[in-house]
């Protein structure tokens, strides 16, 4: 395989994974839950978005014709994830969970 | 309840269409004509449980949208990677209320989805009379700055395409 | 240079999905788990497609779809459950 393509690859697969492990460590690290969402719903979305982009290089490199099979997979969680992440926010609210004592402005009452 | 049409929803019918020929991974003439059959089915079987589409009057508009959307999605990103590796103690989360002069529907969810996915913004609940959203944002300095920039970033332009309003 | 990379990105995603699944058993509330179980889901997607590339081999996506369809049903499932105490009302 042509090595800048081989190195295309390689950086997206380096920028998806990196991205989701920076989601994770969102997930671990950040005080409150509010907080805690930030990390999944964005960043752990791109990283799969950088995995789906590297296979399509590499299997369209590799010769057996483009499939645009994978992008299907980037865009479901590109319309799913805000979804997700608002229900989980309004059940969140509704729970009344403890909110971090720097947070300015209040949630509203479900 | 509304007349049954023939073709109810054009652009969901061709979404369908392109979705088929994507998940079969073959471009043979005979998933062509099983995905138009399924895009034509589809819709008329559950025309009951869709909304009325908005008219789109800026089309190009809206595609143009849509791919500084995609580079607004990588800076966010970007930015957040960054507010979660510095020190937690300087984060200020905030809850801010953004109020909306949209009314359609599709263009809410797609103002909240878009809310969502990028500067270090949640939109976590929509008010009953759908003229709040409330946002939560991860580190915020101004909320002044940040209801304008929404409101002329990703409002404005979104506006501009579903002129649905009364104007 | 795939071969040096792959096993570089399957360290960080085995590290991010054991963080996750450290805040699936620690989280001290209901939709912290939920949160928690939505990005294992996704990042067991990114690991499918990526164990895809390692062995060159096509036949991943149709899970990795499958996940993704079903994940987003299960944590909208159980939201709601959360919030309305029934799932279908």
């Amino acid at each position: 395989m042509n090595i800048w393509i081989e190195g295309l690859v390689s950086f997206f697969l380096l920028a998806g994974s990196l991205f989701a492990f920076v989601g994770a460590l969102g997930l671990y690290r950040l005080p409150d839950f509010f907080m805690r969402l930030h990390g999944p719903t964005k960043s752990t979305t791109l990283g799969v978005g950088g995995m789906v982009i590297a296979s399509l290089i590499y299997f369209g490199a590799r010769g057996e014709g483009i499939s645009f099979h994978e992008l299907l997979i980037t865009l479901f969680l590109f319309i799913t994830a805000p979804v997700s992440a608002h229900m989980l926010a309004k059940a969140a609210m509704q729970q009344k969970l403890r909110i971090n004592e720097n947070t300015s402005g209040k949630p509203w009452d479900q | 309840m509304k007349p049954r049409h023939f073709l109810p929803h054009p652009l969901l019918s061709l979404c369908l269409m392109v979705v088929w020929v994507l998940l079969a991974n073959d471009m043979s003439l005979g998933n062509w004509v099983m995905g138009a059959i399924l895009g034509w089915l589809i819709p008329l079987l559950t025309q009951v449980f869709w909304i009325t589409p908005p008219r789109i009057y800026k089309p190009f508009k809206l595609c143009w949208f849509f791919l500084r959307i995609i580079g607004d999605i990588i800076l966010a990103n970007l930015e957040v990677a960054k507010l979660i590796l510095g020190p937690q103690s300087k984060l200020r989360p905030a809850f801010v209320e953004i109020p909306m002069l949209l009314e359609d529907d599709l263009a809410l969810t797609m103002l909240a989805s878009i809310i969502s996915l990028t500067p270090g913004t949640v939109s976590a609940d929509l008010s009953d009379d759908r003229k709040m959203l409330l946002v939560h944002t991860l580190d915020v300095k101004d909320e002044a700055h940040l209801i304008t920039e929404i409101k002329t970033r990703y409002e404005a332009p979104l506006l501009e395409v579903f002129t649905c309003s009364t104007t | 240079m795939l071969d040096y990379v792959i096993p570089v990105c399957l360290v960080f995603m085995g590290m991010a999905l054991s963080l996750t699944v450290a805040r699936l058993i620690k989280g001290p509330d209901m939709p912290d788990r939920i949160l928690a179980l939505d990005t294992l889901y996704i990042n067991a997607i990114a690991l499918l497609v990526l164990f895809g590339i390692w062995l060159s081999s096509d036949l991943y996506f149709e899970a990795a779809l499958l996940i993704a369809v079903m994940g987003f049903i299960g944590t909208v499932a159980v939201t709601k459950y959360l919030l309305r105490g029934d799932i279908i009302e």
